[in-house]
Order: structure tokens, then C-alpha cells, then sequence
């Protein structure tokens, strides 16, 4: 369990106020200056030495990510930081609360980030639907421009960086990174066939790097409190802490910051009351958001929350978005809306995402109540397989996966309504 | 230039490939619908998917990927075959089973690739999509529901077109293509997504339920709408051209066809002179040949070497040459065809052609119109200088703001602007590698404006070494054929009615003012019942450019060669064997009794003629004497209708609409409906 001491976000709960001043008193904003006077590749060096992988669900190394920028800029393609604050996976609800209560950690640790990248500007694109936050971190990032934290000699260091908040329009797809960059230039956000990857040609055409806020949120504790305290918490290559969001059929539905690799066991008694019901009543969970395919109770009890240990179930740890369903819950009607979530959410650009996300759902809202036939369970399977890895971004991948988790584990739950609705029509038909 | 192995065979690819055009150098087809050569890569349609190592463990849109070395592609791999079967049944639940009722069906991608590539049968029992029809004007039918998001027809006008006319809305299955507002498309170019749509959500609107694909016979033809020598191919049916559809050249025309070229076949059947006419007490009665013959002869007589000839826009070298053969047997070298009464010194052929060549322009780095609007006046030398400016190049212009679909800098409306360009632009020329300017025939009008553009050579700089940036743009088609046969009078049509001939042959001419020519007795030799028909004494019928074979050269002097399509209608025949008949009667027997005969003769007297290809003009320009440019003298673009240019386009339907709808804003959007 995560010691008090160990915590980055000590104002998660907004029980302080979110302003400067008090996130100074947090620590926020302590001698940045000297922080980035350890010089870009050193602070880099220092985040590839924490371990930290990106917590926008992929999981990707950070201090690799930010060492595939250009070291020194060619002119007129400066380097650009976009922080991906599109939060809309369905079950993620921590990117904004580090936005309600803890702005100015993300805006310092865009400058650093942005510093250590050489970035001339970072651009923060918040989710159409965060207004409040939206307001709050314009607010932030206005204190910390006349504070002269950002701008020109930004925090006294003598680089210069600005940071701009854009708001999306409430599309999903603008969430995927290259998609984010259409939509911050201006057009229709649809993903962008990769290569080539941001890091070479992203944001109107300059070198980018894309971060979820809490990768970026996390860099300046990091490194004041340096690498090896990040990596000594959590297991091997799933270092540091993490905010897990637990939501459904638990007492204590909460956003909370816990080691990665906490047994599920543990992160659901001590943080969330307990399943309801007890924990015979659980059926199944959704470990990493709307978009990783759920493991039954039983598989999930005592498994590591960790990138690596939910891979080994055959699930992900995605944003760390605990969906939890007891016994009550229609398993396959709870799939079936994240279906028409993906469907409703599909950008058209592509064709097996575009045809494969409503042909699915329609098979799934079927299946809910029977109405189809044993092998059409075989015929969903392989047009889930045919849209999974044939598309140009991930949607695609996350549309298929529930299903092939609903499939996998529940099964004779999906055939056992197909015969019961099979006996009504017989009976009813003598 | 990567090496790699496609299918277990080692090719090398040129630089910058993608594995697509990897595979195809192997000999590999590999099925697509998003990618097209000369649009941008999309990606989107995920049809050319392929195995590739070193990668993930993934199917990869080859179209997408560059090839690099030491890749391992694989096409006919089971997982490649999944992949396809995947996709072509994701594109097919929602694609209506209307094969037999829609008009691309025979040239349909998706019809063949699904019969390739596709598994035979469908699982899909849900409800299929409907989508609502799209307006997009007089030329594109939408059948909307078919259109399966390739965006090829979005790109074609963003990238080549250059007006920002189409575009898709909504996402997701909901997605779909749509004009602005749906508004008609306002692009000349419109037409050329059509032949793009992979499937039939967008086919031509007036071949609508026309013909199948397999009815028709495909001849090989010039187009004649403009000087640019567009090269095409005439579908045939029985004695009626179907439809006109662009060859692939690419010095020419690449493979597009603007909507003019497409659309003045529907003209072809419409307005013809199908029998010889003859003017009686001021009123044109119907006659027979021999009648029209002796009436000519009883005024030849009588005019003997006061006899002029003026060709049309439309005409073949030819009837030009048979035209000019029997002038001189008459005793006369009045020819022109310069019916708009353009005069400029055309004693060098190079200063009056297009030397940059249309290909060449798209390498210009600095361009400087003067007097033309090559929207209209060429509009595949205008989606040329598009190229060029999207690859860095500065436009500037003398002449009326136009919107020309790139960025140009307007110097003004004042043609003395000649004598001294603005900084701006002499600057930009300075700087430039291969300069190039452009004079429209608002430019060469007057002599000092012929003077003046050629003294641009010199103060920009524009011929070095093995480039000639000078260029004058040609509106016609038989201009350039027309001046190496020497219809060019010093003084042009002015002095031509100055020297009052008693007998004038119009060779099609519809579009020059016949006033001075009053008192002319008036043949009129053609196929389309407008101007030039209206005036004349004696009408003989001819045939339409696609009723003969003919030489046309385009305004870079290319000489491409037209093959005949079909017969032309009625007692009208082909133009040189009405001249070779005629000249019998007159006494001048012309010395050639079949068109093989006639073409030996011509190649005889023009070797030029004889190769199709450009003609290698040599540059000696004339030294013309010529006042300055008086100040304020504004610039008069040539072509105030686009759809409305020729005969033909002005006898076809669909142009006529065109014209009301695009150019004078007449709504036929509800009357759609």
C-alpha cells in the first residue's frame, strides 16, 4: 500500500484550494528553475530512470518518447508539446480531477516537459465537455503566466515556453494522439496514417509529442524526488504510482492514487468499501476503461493492477479505470452499449471501423435479448477479429476487444439466452 | 534504392516508393479503392493490406508504407487473404445490391475486386444503409448509398481542383460525402470525379441509363474544345457518340478532362447541318450537292482570284491544307484563322507558342500571367501552374481578378504594367531558376502588346539553358496547326476585309464578326447550324471533329493524330472530299482522291505534320515596331462563357445548363428534386 508521503497528488480531493499560492505550499513550483537547470537530456535520463510509462492507457515509455525528438530543431519546425487532456474513455475520470484541484502540477510539468523536449510551445487540448475545468486551467495557466512562470524566461530559467489550452468539441476519436492534431489544426479529427509518427512530423507538420496529463502531471515530483524513488514503488517495468478510478457496483465509488501492481483485492477494501454485496456477488471487471475486455471475478481477485499483470489475464490497464459489475448486472447488455459507444464514436474514416463498429453492435443488441441464432456467436467473433488490427488507429482494436472479453468468458451466458428465447418461440408456436 | 523481396522475389525500387508500388514493379496486383496515383495517400480504405517484415504482427496498408530494405512482402499470404475478404464484406454490408440499375456497373472496382478478393456470400442479416441523394450539380449524379467514403472525390477537387467544394459530414457509419450547402460543384473540372468514384455514387448525369460499357466501341480521339489537345476516348454505340472520357498522356492532359471536353459530345446530335443549303431571295432553302456545287462554281467564275478562306476553331490540319490547296489553284493566299481578329506577327512560330510545354510549367518556380485566364482558357495548363505554385512557386498577373484556385499576386488591370513590373515581381524573377510568363490573347491584341511581352525575355531572363520561359497561351484548337499552314495574314482578319473578297469560304468559323464581309458571297463549310451558317450563301455539311480523322496541334505544338468515331449524319460528308469535289467543279481538280493521298500530299509539303509529338519550333523572334503601352489600357479576357466556346458546347444541353447554372447562378437544384 501506497505511503501517505509517497503521494504526488496530495490535493486530489480538491480538500485545498487549487490556486497557486496553495500549490506552492504543496511544493509545486519549487525551484523549477534549478530543476531544469540539470539540462534537457539529464532530465530526460532522469524520466527513462523512473520508469515511467504513459498513463493514456498504451503504456509506452515517457523519457523514450521524449528522446525521439529532433535535439535541436531545424528553423521554422520548432518542437511542440500537446498534452492530451481529451479525456473520454468511458470509466476515466482522472485527468480531470488533477485539472479540478491540482492544475498547476500539469502546468509545471509542461514547462519542464516542454524544456526537456525543446519544445517552443505546448498546447493542452481539454475534453468540449470540461467546462468548469476548462475554466479552472485557463485560470491556472493565466496565474502562471503573470507569475512569469511561463512565457518568455519562463520560471526565471531563461527558455522561453508558452502553453495554450484548446478545447475539443466532444469527439472521442480526437482523444487518439494524430487524430488530437487534426483537430488542433483545424480540421475534421480523424487519425493520421503513421508513419510518420508525431515525433518526426505532428503538429502542422512540426516535430510533437503527445502525453496523457498524468504522464506530464507526474515529471516535476519525479524529479525532485528523484528517479529511484519513482522506480522503488510498484514491480518491475510497472514502476511508480497511479490514480485508479474505481466506479460501478462498489460502496465507495472514488478516484486514488495507489502503487501499481496493488492486488485488485486490496485496492477495492481499503479505497472503495468493498464489493457490493461482498465479494462472492462479484461477476466481472473492466480494469483499464471501456476499452480493455473485462476478466471475471475469479481470474481478477488477487491479480496485480499493473500493465504487465492485467496483459497476463488477457486484459490491459488502459487508464487504470475500474468498471466493476456485481452479480446484478446484464453483462451482455453492458457490452453491448460499450459497442454503441464505438459505434457512435467510429471517425468513418476507415472502412472495417467504420461498417464493423454498427454491424457489431447490432449483432450485440441481438444477443442481449436471444434473438439470434448459436452461430452468429462464431460469426461476431470473426468480424471482431476482422476489425481488430485492420484499422488505422486503435478504435478500432478498442471496439473489438469487449466483445472478444464477452465472448470469451461469458459465453454459455450468451448461448444460454439464445435457447431460452429459442423454447418461448417453440412453445408459443404449438 | 531499397532492395527488398516481394512474394520471396528481390526487385529494387526506386527511392520513396511504397510498398504498393512495390508490389506492382513485382508483377503483384494488389486490390485497392482510396489510392490513386495522383491524389494524396489516404490510407482509409484498407483494401491494400499486406504482409510485411520486419513489423508488427498486423496486416499494413501498403498503399501507406515506404518501402525500405530489407523488407519481406507478402500478398498472398492467408492472413492478406483474410484481410481482404474482411474488408471487401465490411464494404459490401452496407453497398445495395442495385448492380443491374446502376450505371457504373461493368467498370465497377467494386464489382470486380469483390468478385476477385471478396468470399462469394455475406453473413450480414441487419438492415443496410440508406443514404440521402446529394445535389452536386448539372454533370455528377449521386446515388449516395453506394458511395463507400474513399474520399477520392474529395481529394480530386481539394488537391487538383482547387476549390474546397466537397467534403464529408458526420462520422461513423453516418458518415457522408457532400457538396457545400449542396451546392452544384464550381469547379470546370467537376466531371473528373466520376471516372475517380470507385463505385457508381457518382456517375455523369447526362449518360445517365445511356449505355453499358460493354456496347461501346472506344476510339482514340483529340479533343477540340480548347488548345490544349486533351487526349480522349470516344465511346460509340451504333452511329452516336456516347460519352468522351480522357485518355492518359502525360504530357498532356495526365487523366483528366475538364467538363467541356466531356459533355460537348451531347452537341454532336443536336443543331447539325445534315444537307447542303442554298440562299434564294435572302432565305436558305434546302438543296442537293450539285446545286450548291454550281451555284459556287457561277460565283467563282466571276470573283476568280478574289477568293479568302477563314478556319474555324475546330478544324483539322487537314481541311485546312485542302482549303489552302485549292486557294492557290484559284490564285489566292488569303487565309486566316484568326477569326477574333487577333493580329500579332506569327512569322516566328516559336514566339507565339507555348515553350515551356504543359508539363515543363509545373517546374516553374516564378510565373507571370499576362492577359489570360488559363482557368478557362486551359484549364489543364491551369491545375499545371496549381502544381507548381502548391510546389513553391510565385504566381503574379496583369489582367482581372479572376479566381484562378492557387494564390497569385494581381499586379492590375493595366496592360502598360508591361514596361515596368512592380518590384515584387521583378524581384521574385530575379530569384528564380526557371521563370516563366504567359500571354493570353488579351496580351498580344495590339502590336506594343506583342512588343512588350516579348521584350519580357530579355529584362526577366527567361530563356537559358535548355529552358524557354515564354509562352503564349492559345485558346483554340486549330491555332497552332492553323499558323504552320499559314493562316496568318499581316493584319489578320482586318486586312482580309480590307482586300474585300468576292468569295469567302468559312471553314467553320462561327465565331468572327462577318460585317466587313458584307458583300462576300458567303460558303459556309461545317457542322453546326450557328453563326457562320447564319450568314452564308451556300451551306455545305461537314463532320464534327469525331466524325474524321484529323491532326490537331495544341498551343505547345504537339501534333497528335484523331481517329474517326463514327459517320457523319445526313448528305454531310467529311470536310477535305467535299473541297476535293468541289475543286472538280471549279476546274482546279485538287490533286489527291483519297484522305491516305491527301495526308501523303500534306506530309510532302510539311514533314512537321508527319510524327505526332512536338514540333521543334526555333526561336527567332521578331523585331516588331510598336508605340509604348498606352497607360490605363485594361486587359479583356477572350472568353466570356466557358460551357459556351464552339459550336458544338453551344448546341449541347447539358453545357447550356452549365452556363445558366454555374456561370449566370440560374437554380435547377429544386426542380431536381
Amino acid at each position: 500500500m501506497l505511503a501517505d508521503k509517497d503521494r504526488i497528488f496530495t490535493n486530489l480531493y480538491g480538500y485545498q484550494s487549487w490556486e497557486l499560492k496553495a500549490a506552492e505550499k504543496r511544493g509545486d513550483w519549487d525551484d523549477t528553475r534549478g530543476l531544469m537547470a540539470r539540462g534537457q537530456d539529464a532530465i530526460i535520463e532522469e524520466i527513462k530512470a523512473s520508469g515511467l510509462r504513459g498513463r493514456g492507457g498504451a503504456g509506452f515509455p515517457t523519457g523514450m518518447k521524449w528522446s525521439f525528438m529532433p535535439k535541436e530543431p531545424k528553423p521554422g519546425k520548432p518542437n511542440f508539446l500537446v498534452i492530451n487532456a481529451d479525456e473520454s474513455e468511458p470509466g476515466s475520470c482522472k485527468d480531470r480531477e488533477i485539472i479540478r484541484h491540482d492544475p498547476h502540477k500539469l502546468i509545471e510539468g509542461a514547462l519542464i516537459a516542454g524544456y526537456a523536449m525543446r519544445a517552443r510551445a505546448g498546447y493542452i487540448y481539454i475534453r468540449g465537455e470540461f467546462i468548469q475545468e476548462a475554466w479552472r486551467l485557463e485560470a491556472a495557466v493565466q496565474e502562471a503566466y503573470d507569475a512569469g512562470l511561463l512565457g518568455k524566461n519562463a520560471a526565471k530559467s531563461g527558455y522561453d515556453f508558452d502553453l495554450f489550452v484548446h478545447r475539443g468539441a466532444g469527439a472521442y476519436i480526437c482523444g487518439e494522439e494524430t487524430a488530437m492534431l487534426e483537430s488542433l489544426e483545424g480540421k475534421k479529427g480523424q487519425p493520421r496514417l503513421k508513419p510518420p509518427f508525431p515525433a518526426g512530423a505532428g503538429l502542422y507538420g512540426c516535430p510533437t509529442t503527445v502525453n496523457n496529463v498524468e504522464s506530464i502531471a507526474v515529471v516535476p515530483t519525479i524529479l525532485r524526488r528523484g528517479a529511484s524513488w519513482f522506480a522503488g514503488i510498484g514491480r518491475e517495468k510497472n514502476e511508480g504510482t497511479k490514480l485508479f478510478q474505481i466506479s460501478g457496483h462498489v460502496n465507495r465509488p472514488c478516484v486514488v492514487e495507489d502503487a501499481m501492481g496493488v492486488p485488485f483485492r486490496e485496492l477495492i477494501d481499503r479505497h472503495a468499501g468493498g464489493i457490493r454485496g461482498g465479494w462472492d456477488n462479484l461477476l466481472a471487471v473492466i480494469p483499464g476503461g471501456s476499452s480493455v475486455p473485462l476478466v471475471p471475478a475469479a481470474q481478477i481477485i488477487d491479480a496485480p493492477m499493473d500493465f504487465d499483470g492485467l496483459k497476463d489475464l488477457g486484459s490491459g490497464l488502459g487508464t487504470a479505470a475500474v468498471i466493476v459489475m456485481d452479480k446484478s448486472t446484464d453483462v451482455v447488455k453492458a457490452i453491448s452499449r460499450i459497442s454503441y459507444f464505438y459505434k457512435h464514436e467510429s471517425c468513418g474514416q476507415c472502412t472495417p471501423c467504420r461498417e464493423g463498429t454498427g454491424w457489431m453492435w447490432r449483432v450485440m443488441e441481438r444477443l442481449v435479448t436471444g434473438d439470434a441464432e448459436i452461430h452468429e456467436i462464431d460469426a461476431l467473433w470473426d468480424v471482431t477479429k476482422q476489425v481488430e488490427g485492420h484499422t488505422i488507429c486503435a478504435l478500432g482494436d478498442a471496439a473489438a476487444w469487449p466483445i472478444q472479453g464477452l465472448i470469451r468468458h461469458f459465453r454459455p451466458e450468451i448461448e444460454r439466452r439464445i435457447e431460452e428465447r429459442r423454447g418461448r418461440t417453440l412453445e408459443a408456436a404449438e | 534504392m531499397p532492395k527488398l523481396k516481394v512474394d520471396g522475389v528481390e526487385i529494387e525500387v526506386p527511392q520513396g516508393a511504397t510498398v504498393l508500388q512495390a508490389c506492382e514493379l513485382a508483377g503483384k496486383e494488389i486490390p485497392r479503392f482510396c489510392y490513386h496515383e495522383r491524389l494524396a495517400i489516404a490510407g482509409n480504405c484498407r483494401m491494400c493490406l499486406v504482409e510485411v517484415k520486419p513489423g508488427p504482427p498486423k496486416p499494413q496498408a501498403s498503399c501507406a508504407l515506404p518501402a525500405a530494405d530489407n523488407q519481406e512482402i507478402f500478398t498472398m499470404t492467408p492472413m492478406v487473404k483474410k484481410a481482404r475478404e474482411g474488408v471487401m464484406e465490411f464494404l459490401l454490408i452496407n453497398h445495395p445490391l442495385d448492380c443491374p440499375i446502376c450505371d457504373q456497373g461493368g467498370e465497377c472496382d467494386l464489382q470486380d475486386q469483390s468478385i476477385a478478393y471478396g468470399k462469394g456470400h455475406s453473413r450480414y442479416d441487419e438492415n443496410k444503409r440508406a443514404v440521402t441523394e446529394k445535389y452536386m450539380g448539372p454533370v455528377v449524379k449521386t446515388v449516395m448509398t453506394r458511395c463507400i467514403q474513399c474520399t477520392r472525390c474529395i481529394r480530386f477537387m481539394d488537391q487538383v481542383a482547387g476549390v474546397e467544394d466537397l467534403g464529408a459530414i458526420g462520422r461513423g457509419e453516418d458518415m457522408e460525402i457532400t457538396s457545400y450547402l449542396e451546392h452544384a460543384l464550381g469547379s470546370e473540372l467537376s466531371g473528373n470525379v466520376i471516372d475517380l468514384c470507385p463505385v457508381g455514387a457518382l456517375t455523369s448525369k447526362p449518360y445517365t441509363f445511356e449505355a453499358r460499357p460493354w456496347e461501346l466501341r472506344k476510339v482514340p480521339a483529340i479533343d477540340v474544345t480548347d488548345g490544349v489537345g486533351t487526349n480522349i476516348r470516344l465511346d460509340v454505340r451504333g452511329r452516336d457518340v456516347m460519352r468522351a472520357l480522357p485518355r492518359i498522356n502525360e504530357d498532356v492532359n495526365e487523366e483528366w478532362a475538364h467538363d467541356k471536353t466531356r459533355y460537348v459530345v451531347d452537341g454532336l446530335t443536336r443543331g447539325r447541318l445534315d444537307r447542303p443549303w442554298l440562299r434564294e431571295n435572302s432565305k436558305l432553302r434546302q438543296a442537293t450537292w450539285e446545286e450548291a456545287f454550281a451555284k459556287i462554281a457561277e460565283i467563282a467564275a466571276e470573283a476568280k482570284d478574289s477568293v479568302a478562306a477563314v478556319a474555324g476553331d475546330l478544324v483539322d490540319v487537314e481541311t485546312m491544307y485542302a482549303a489552302k490547296q485549292l486557294l492557290a489553284a484559284l490564285g489566292s493566299t488569303l487565309i486566316e484563322g484568326r477569326q477574333t481578329g487577333l493580329a500579332y506577327d506569327a512569322s516566328n512560330l516559336a514566339a507565339v507558342n507555348f515553350n515551356t510545354t504543359i508539363a515543363g510549367i509545373e517546374t516553374a518556380d516564378a510565373i507571370l500571367l499576362v492577359g489570360t485566364n488559363p482557368r478557362w482558357e486551359a484549364s489543364l495548363v491551369n491545375t499545371r501552374i496549381r502544381k507548381a505554385v502548391l510546389a513553391g512557386a510565385k504566381v503574379f498577373a496583369i489582367g482581372p481578378e479572376v479566381d484562378l484556385t492557387y494564390k497569385v499576386q494581381w499586379l492590375g488591370d493595366d496592360l502598360s504594367l508591361l514596361h515596368k513590373l512592380p518590384k515584387d515581381a521583378t524581384d521574385a524573377f530575379k530569384d528564380a531558376q526557371r521563370p516563366a510568363v504567359i500571354v493570353g490573347g488579351a496580351a498580344i491584341k495590339t502590336p506594343a502588346g506583342q512588343a512588350a511581352s516579348l521584350a519580357l525575355v530579355k529584362t526577366l531572363d527567361l530563356i537559358r539553358d535548355g529552358w524557354n520561359g515564354f509562352n503564349v497561351l492559345h485558346t483554340v484548337a486549330a491555332r497552332t496547326g492553323g499558323l504552320m499552314l499559314g493562316y496568318a495574314q499581316d493584319g489578320g482578319m482586318a486586312s482580309l476585309a480590307q482586300k474585300a473578297p468576292k468569295l469567302l469560304f468559312l471553314l467553320g468559323a462561327d465565331e468572327a464578326d462577318l460585317a466587313p464581309f458584307a458583300k462576300s458571297f458567303k460558303v459556309y463549310l461545317g457542322h453546326h447550324g450557328d453563326k457562320g451558317a447564319h450568314a452564308a450563301d451556300v451551306i455545305l455539311p461537314g463532320a464534327a471533329y469525331s466524325e474524321k480523322h484529323g491532326i490537331h496541334v495544341n498551343l505547345e505544338g504537339r501534333v497528335q493524330y484523331s481517329e474517326k468515331a463514327v459517320d457523319a449524319p445526313g448528305d454531310a460528308r467529311e470536310d477535305w472530299s467535299i473541297l476535293r469535289a468541289l475543286s472538280d467543279v471549279l476546274g482546279q481538280r485538287l490533286p489527291f482522291d483519297s484522305f491516305g493521298e491527301l495526308r501523303a500530299r500534306l506530309f510532302a509539303d510539311h514533314p512537321e505534320f508527319a510524327e505526332p509529338g512536338l514540333v521543334p519550333f526555333v526561336w527567332a523572334p521578331p523585331k516588331i515596331d510598336a508605340p509604348k503601352i498606352g497607360k490605363g489600357t485594361e486587359v479583356a479576357y477572350p472568353i466570356k462563357d466557358f460551357y459556351l466556346t464552339n459550336p458544338i458546347a453551344r448546341a449541347s444541353a447539358t453545357l447550356q445548363r452549365c452556363s445558366a447554372e454555374l456561370l449566370h447562378g440560374q437554380d435547377f437544384a429544386e426542380a431536381a428534386e
